[in-house]
Formats: C-alpha cells, structure tokens, sequence
C-alpha cells in the first residue's frame, strides 16, 4: 500500500479498501520507523492527522470526497500551518507557531488531504544539499551517506522513501527539482505567480515557487489541481483561469519539438548523466517527439546572476526576524543594539549569514548600480534567450543536476560548488518559467534527473510530455531497497 | 551681511483610507496599543502586502488638484533600516519612480505678494507604529497600530524664502488635502506633519547652503519656531567663521531649540530596491480623467467665485475659503440669509469665529449651524431685528434657546418699526434733553450719536436705527 502513487491511494480510498485513518496511521507508523535515520521531518502532527483522516473518511462516505480526500500528505516547514511549529529549517524560528494558514497549505487541507508532518529543509531554503537545516542534515534514502539534494530535501527524501506519498516543497533555484533528481522522484516548479505565495516565508520574492514532489506527473497533475490559482493575497500571484491539469496527460506527443541547449550538454556535465540523458531523449523520439539543438547564450550568467539577486531580496526579507515580536530573542539583552546582533547572530546559521551579508552588500549605495541593476538586466537577457527558444520548440530538455548526489559534508565547506550544483536549474527561476525534473535512469545506483522547461503557464503540457515518458518507463517507480 | 533662507517642507499627510495601505486592519486612531495591527501590519513571516486601491485613488487626486503629473507607472521600494517599530525591518514607500510628479501651488503671506511654489513630487508609503519611552521602567514599548497606514509625503522644492512661508505652505496643503477629503487634518493625532530643510545663502547667491532636516514638526507654529530658531543657529554658526553641517536634527518645543539627531556621516544606507512583493503601480489615461472628474472645487477657484460671484473681497475670501468646512457653512448660511453675503461673510468671520475661538471649538462643532445663522441674518435683512439685537439673538441661539424667530418671539426683540411709536420716543428725549439740543442747533453735530444712543437705549434697542436716524433729523433740524 505505502508504495502507490496518490492516484491510486486516491482509488482504493473511495473504493472502501482502506479507510485514510488506516493509511494515515501506515505513513504515521513508517515515518516513526525511519525517521530518525532520514531526519526527514521536523515536525510529526500525529493527532491532527488522525484527527483530519477521521474527517475525511466522514467525507468519503458522505459521498463528497475531492480526488485528495483522505489521502496523507506531508508539507515543507516553509508554510506556515495555524497552530502548528512552522521553522523553516531555522534556530530563529524553532518556537515560532503561527497564527495563519498558508494558502497553499490551506487549499490542501479544504481538499481533504491529511498533514502528515512538517518536512526538513536547508535553513530559509538556503542550500542544495539540505546541510543547512538547524535540525540537522537530511539522507538520501538511495544512499544515506549522501545528501537529497535541498532545499526541498525533506520533502524529497520522505516521498522517495516512502513516508509520504506525495509532499510540498518550495523552488527558488532548484529547491524542487535538484532534490526531485537526486532521489529519483517527479518535481514540478510552476511557473512564478501560478501558487500563491501568501504564507510561505519568503526567501527570494521574485524567484520563489511551490510545487508538487510526486512519484509521477500523473500525481503532480492532481497536486497542481489544488495548490494552482489566483490569490488576492498574494499580489504576484497571475489571475488566470487554472486548467484540468489531469485533462490532458494522455495527449499524443508526435511530433512535439524538443529543444535541447547545447550549453546543458557541455563542460562540467558527468558523462554518465549525459548518457542518461541521451538516452531520455531517445525514448522520446521513439514517443515522436521531434529534437532540435537551440541556444541559449546567457547560460553562464545564470549562477552569478542569481547570487545577486536572491541575497538581495532575502538579506531583506529576513530583516523581520529581530527578536522583537517572534522567534528567537538572545537572553539578557542589554540594549537595542545587543538585541539585534545576538538574537540574529545566534538565530541564523552560517549560509543565511553569508547570503545575507552578499545581499547587503550588493544593494550598497555605490554598489547597487554594479551588481543589482546589472543582474536585473542580466535576468532579462536570460529570459529572452527562453522566448527566442520557445519561438522554436515546444520544450527544453536536458539534465536537472550536474552530477548524481554527492557525499554529506562533500561540498559543505564550498559554498562556490555548492552553487555550481543548480547550474541547470536556475535560470528558470529568473525567467519564471515552469520546470519539471522527471527520473529518467540510474548511475551506480543513484537516480538521475531529466530536466523539462515548458513555456509559461504551459504546465499541462509539461505534465503531458512526462507523462508520456512515465507511461513507456518505469524509472518512476523504482524504490530504494530498505523502503520497498 | 544679508542671509536668504531657503526651506523645503517634506509633509507627510496620512491618508484617510478606512484601512491600511496593505492590510485589512483598520487605521482608526485611538484604539488600545497593538489592537489594530494584523499579521501583515506586525511583518510576521510569509504574510504579503496587498495594495489598497483607495489610498493609490487619493494620491491621485491630489496630483490632479496641485497640476502634477499623475504616473502612468510607479513603484514601491524597500527602504531598509532597523528600528523597534518597524516590524519587517523595511519601509515599503517610493523612490525612483513617485506616483505624483511635479506640481505647484499659489501661497499667500499676509501683506506680501502671492508666489507660486512648485512640488517636486509625492509618493505613496507606509507609516512605522509608534515607540513609547515612558511608562516600561527603562524599557521600551512599541505600538504598531499606526504601522502600515497609508502616507502621502508631499516634497516640495526649495522655494520657501521664510518661515511664514513655510507655515503659508502647509496650511494650504493642510487646506486642500482636507478640501480633497484625502486627509482628516487632525495634527493633534499625527495624521498632518512634515519635516522641514533649512539653509541659508548669502543674498544674492546661487548655490544653496548647506541644509539641515528637521523632523516630525506637527503644529504651524512648531514649523514657524524650528525654521527661526534655525535660520538664527545656522547664520551664527557661520557668522561666528564655523560651518553648518549637513544633519538631522529634532526640534524641542519645551526648549523651543533644534538639535542634532545625527549627521550626515551617520545617516543610514537604506539601499533601496523594488519590492519583488508588489507589482508596479499602472494607472492609465482612462482612470486618471475618472479621477479628475471627481475633484471638487478647490480652494483658489471657490476663493475667486466667491470675489465674483458673491462680492466679498479678496481678503474674506481667503478667510472663509480657507478650510472647506468654513466655506461650506458660509456658503450655506449665506444661501438661506439671502440679501448682502458681505454681512454674511462679517457675521461667519467675526462673531461666529470669534465665539468658536473664545470656546475653543473647531466650526464643525458649532453650536450655531449655518442654517441657524442663516435664519438670523434673513432677519436682520428683512428688517425684523437690528444687527445690534442680532448680537443678543445669536448668544441665545448660541445658548441653544432655539433658532431666530422663536428667541425673537419669546423675547420679544421683534424691531420697532412704527414711525409713531418711535416719534413719541424721540419726542420725549428731546423734551428732556433741553441744554444737548441747544448745544447740537449750535453747530456740536458730534452730539448726533448722543440722541440715537437715548432713543436706541429706551427703545430696548429695538428701533429700526435708520428710522432712528431719519426721525431724529428731522426733528432736531
């Protein structure tokens, strides 16, 4: 039962095979089980599960279930849940509970989908390998000497080890896709201002995104069903009309035009990966998609790009957490000035301090014209390298990662190749456009991602195009050994 | 050597929105500490501005009534400190690119010519909450129920030649913001305050002196004191062979001195940058004419219709054009008395005010309506009652014993206008007044006055005094 996707958990709850108190209490059990190897979650909601299952089994028999009525769930501790620990992978927020809903948590819950708990992430989803978390490093359950990639890496491990059948994460450079790669799951990154972002502590305004963590896009579709749509709240979120995102996975693809960067496909790319990928690809033309090779010339910049941007917007987005009104306040403090520096020096981990610090920095006067403004003309530039693409292809494929996961603490001291590790995966976040990472094969065991980029708000057709692909392999449904 | 002082005012005039620029909560004053403060108001975590189109209409309007031009495109920034009321550690206000552009306004100094000073801009912000120091035992409290109240900060340019300039200013943006119905005007409560920039340059020179910023000023007379006091402290800085220096500094009103607060060296890097939470503000040419279309008549127009229209002279007009309250009471009250609006307009701006001032009462709070004074001076006009009795008439009314006719019927004021009543009156004076007509058939005409004075005085003042007067001739000739 714990290895079925959300589609069918879907079934056999409306089917009465299972109540969702019994498959709330399986997931609560396996999540005992193997949480303290994984330290996949932060918090367990064991009774407001119970309690929320009970409810929807109410539902279920009262005949007016939603497609994830019933079915458990588990959030990334970026949203902010009424009444239960939301930490954001972070000292500062350890005591903090709050006294609102996210939207997109919100809309989980309406739809009757139970919280199992609150998922481990890199501290403020600052990171790539999930190190960066307060409450420690999360394994990669392919290999638990290795990291699940981050900031999403909470999420990803707990679905890949199936804890949970589906869960949130959030995506400001990757924080979806990367870890979607590194543990073999299907990641979806909408595009900017597809879900509201009202309650989700902000890392990078501009970049941020939620999105599904699934096995397949199948269960991606029903995902992006409920957390999709407009929100008054949130003023970046699009008013626009949000489609069936089931309606068409099973859309024909021949003749789909797949463009394929060549700079995705070039120095620092593991070969391994690039047979993987190759070999993706292959199958889609198998499937009669049509490949083209296209261009897309500000690649290089996305990285460095980006370091200025998301410091920028985060060195100010965190300025709220000072000890004044919530989360951590340093004991004794002697004056305003000691508040300050203690509560945020003690509150913070090392990378949010350096991201703060570079974002300070670049928006200096005397500098903001070097850095900042110059980014923001860099990130239009890459996102005019997409429209120019788009004019040609229907999709963008190539690799999610670089490399397969790499060791714990194997990059933990460089924060430069650190970064370097969502080289393929941030410039979607500057332009805004949708992205999926899908499994697409194995190196040494280790699960390898296919990264595709669609048009903006061409989500359906993402969905459609992995679907596809999952429907003529199976790389999707592979398990990690111990958690078969 | 002769100084010329330069001023620039910086008024921030709190928008009269019934909720906050990007919150739900309400911005009504007075309420209980941290009662009106949401989450988004307290910047917790993962809450968003959302941007309220009222105080973005308001801003708009006053654009359009100061001739500025309203933009077709605006922007919010960040302005980046920490301060204890200042929940999210930013202020989310305008920078590069304002709302209101440009602009100007006629002011008028009491004995001098009018000047034209132009506006360098508005923009739209948010307010911070207040620190309180008093009353934490060291320690201090913070109210964030002014947080995130909208602001219109209003920056002219500096065009201002002295304080009573300045204080010329701001009142007539306190003024048109209240005709605007933007902003309640209250300064008591904070919704009406500035900052002021002073130099000074010695006559005749171009390049502007060093200024300094004096911050938070929220009465017309604290901005009349700070400015001198000021202007006194930087020309005896340079005269004394020192320099002003470029600095912030608070104006104590108990000492009736500035201070400094910081320097320039101090001053904070507020690194500015769009805020990625809200989307650009884009009006086009369809809502700004919308918005037009609702501005009511301003000041300076109603001023000159009510020279044209009504005859008052430039003077009253300004006076009673001043606050749109005061114009619509005189406007009503003059509607209904009919007859001259001049003894209207002498009525409003002397008794009436004079009576208003003595109470310490704002015209809103007027025991007399306008519909009540306006009933009195139809009776002086139709010759019921003198202005003289209409004295007596309005303390009543002013007492709340009722409008005109019933204070002149219960007290019988009604006027004598009887020729033959009030010829047995003057008759009776002059029998017993023998030595004071002599002397007035002798040529002492001053003694005219004396003889209205007995009749007037035996008649209760209830005679018609030109019948007085009339009579009175014709019987001493």
């Amino acid at each position: 039962m714990h290895t079925k996707t959300i589609s069918q958990l879907s079934a056999v709850l409306r089917s009465g095979e299972v109540s969702s108190v019994e498959l709330t209490s399986l997931f609560l059990d396996r999540i005992k089980q193997h949480n303290l190897a994984l330290n996949c979650f932060i918090s367990i909601t064991e009774a407001q599960a119970l309690e929320a299952a009970a409810a929807a089994d109410q539902r279920l028999k009262a005949g007016n279930a939603a497609p994830l009525t019933g079915v458990p769930i588990a959030h990334k501790d970026i949203f902010c849940t009424e009444g239960v620990k939301t930490t954001c992978g972070s000292k500062m927020l350890d005591n903090f509970i709050a006294p609102y809903e996210s939207t997109c948590t919100a809309k989980f819950r309406d739809a009757g989908a139970v919280m199992l708990g609150k998922t481990n992430m890199d501290e403020f989803a600052m990171g790539s390998s999930n190190e960066t978390s307060y409450f420690g490093a999360v394994k990669n359950p392919w290999d638990q000497g290795r990291v699940p990639g981050g900031s999403s890496g909470g999420s990803v491990s707990a679905v890949a080890a199936r804890l949970a059948p589906a869960a949130t994460g959030t995506d400001t450079g990757g924080s979806i896709r990367q870890p979607a790669a590194l543990c073999g799951l299907t990641g979806l990154k909408p595009t900017y201002g597809r879900v509201s972002r009202f309650g989700m502590i902000a890392f990078a305004s501009s970049l941020d995104q939620a999105g599904p963590v699934t096995y397949s896009a199948e269960d991606a579709a029903l995902m992006m069903n409920v957390m999709a749509g407009f929100d008054e709240r949130d003023s970046t979120s699009v008013a626009r009309e949000v489609p069936d995102y089931s309606a068409n996975l099973e859309n024909g693809i021949e003749g789909l035009k797949i463009g394929l960067p060549k700079e995705y496909f070039g120095e620092g790319l593991d070969g391994n990966i690039a047979r993987v990928i190759d070999a993706a690809i292959k199958e889609y033309e198998a499937l009669g998609a049509v490949v083209k090779e296209i261009s897309l010339p500000n690649t290089g910049l996305a990285v460095p790009t980006y370091y200025v941007v998301a410091p920028a917007e985060c060195s100010t987005n965190l300025s709220r957490f000072d000890g004044v009104r919530f989360g951590h306040r340093c004991d004794d403090p002697q004056d305003l000035f000691d508040l300050y520096t203690r509560s945020r020096g003690e509150g913070f981990g090392l990378e949010v301090k350096r991201r703060i610090m570079i974002g300070t920095y670049v928006l200096s006067a005397g500098y903001y014209d070097a850095y900042y403004l110059k980014a923001q003309k860099i990130r239009r530039l890459i996102s005019d390298d997409f429209r120019a693409a788009f004019e040609k292809v229907d999709v963008i494929m190539g690799p999610t990662t670089p490399s397969t996961a790499f060791k714990l603490g194997e990059k933990a001291d460089d924060p430069v190749t650190m970064y370097l590790s969502d080289i393929y995966t941030i410039a979607v976040n500057m332009a805004g456009l949708p992205a999926a990472s899908i499994p697409a094969g194995f190196v040494d065991g280790l699960p390898v991602g296919l990264q595709v980029i669609g048009n903006y708000f061409d989500e359906s057709r993402l969905l459609n195009v992995a679907h596809k692909y999952q429907q003529a392999t199976d790389w999707h449904l592979q398990v990690p050994k111990e958690f078969q | 050597m002769e100084w010329e002082i330069v001023i620039g005012l910086e008024i921030h005039a709190q928008l009269a929105t019934k909720s906050k620029i990007f919150s739900g909560a309400s911005t009504a004053y007075g309420a209980e500490p941290n009662t009106q403060a949401c989450a988004i108001d307290l910047g917790m975590p993962g809450v968003l501005p959302v941007l309220n189109k009222e105080a973005v209409r308001m801003a708009a309007k006053f654009g359009l009534a100061v001739g500025a031009k309203v933009s077709n495109r605006s922007l919010f920034e960040r302005k980046n400190y920490f301060y204890p009321d200042l929940p999210k550690g930013y202020q989310i206000s305008q920078f590069e690119l304002p709302i209101v552009e440009g602009g100007q306004l006629e002011i008028q100094v009491e004995g001098e010519d009018a000047r034209v000073i132009a506006i360098t801009r508005a923009h739209l912000e948010e307010d911070a909450g207040k620190s309180l120091h008093e009353d934490f035992q060291g320690s201090t409290g913070v109210d964030l129920n002014r947080a995130g109240t909208p602001l219109l900060e209003i920056v002219s340019e500096p065009d201002l030649r002295s304080a009573k300039e300045a204080v010329a200013y701001m009142k007539k943006i306190h003024s048109l913001v209240q005709y605007l119905e933007i902003c309640d005007g209250n300064m008591q409560e904070g919704s009406f305050r500035c900052d002021a920039n002073v130099s000074i340059r010695p006559m005749g020179q171009e390049k502007l002196g060093t200024r300094s910023e004096i911050k938070n000023l929220n009465s017309f007379r604290f901005v009349e004191r700070a400015i001198n006091f000021e202007v006194e402290r930087q020309i005896d800085v340079i005269e004394g062979g020192g320099k002003v220096v470029q600095e912030t500094r608070l104006y104590d009103s108990d000492k009736d001195e500035t201070r400094s607060m910081r320097s320039k060296e101090e001053a904070f890097d507020y690194r500015y940058f769009p805020d990625p939470d809200l989307l650009p503000i884009e009006l086009d040419e369809a809502y700004i004419e919308a918005v037009r279309i609702t501005l009511p008549e301003l000041p300076d127009e109603k001023k000159a219709r009510f020279m044209a229209e009504l005859g008052l002279a430039e003077y009253e007009a300004g006076v009673l054009t001043a606050s749109r309250e005061l114009a619509d009471y005189f406007e009503e009250a003059a509607k209904i008395a009919g007859g001259d609006a001049k003894r209207t307009a002498n009525w409003v701006m002397g008794d009436l005010l004079g009576a208003l001032n003595k109470a310490g009462k704002g015209i809103a709070d007027s025991p007399v309506s306008a519909a009540l004074l306006g009933g009195m001076l139809q009776r002086i006009n139709d010759n019921t009652i003198s202005g003289k009795i209409a004295k007596q008439v309005f303390e009543c009314m002013w007492n709340g014993e009722g409008d005109a006719d019933s204070v002149i019927k219960a007290k019988g004021l009604k006027q004598v206008t009887d020729s033959g009543a009030i010829e047995i009156i003057i008759d009776e004076i002059i029998a017993n007044n023998p030595g004071q007509v002599e002397q007035y058939r002798s040529g002492k005409d001053k003694l005219f006055g004396f003889f209205v004075g007995q009749v007037m005085k035996a008649s209760q003042g209830k005679a018609n005094p030109a019948q007085v007067n009339e009579l009175l001739k014709q019987k001493l000739a």
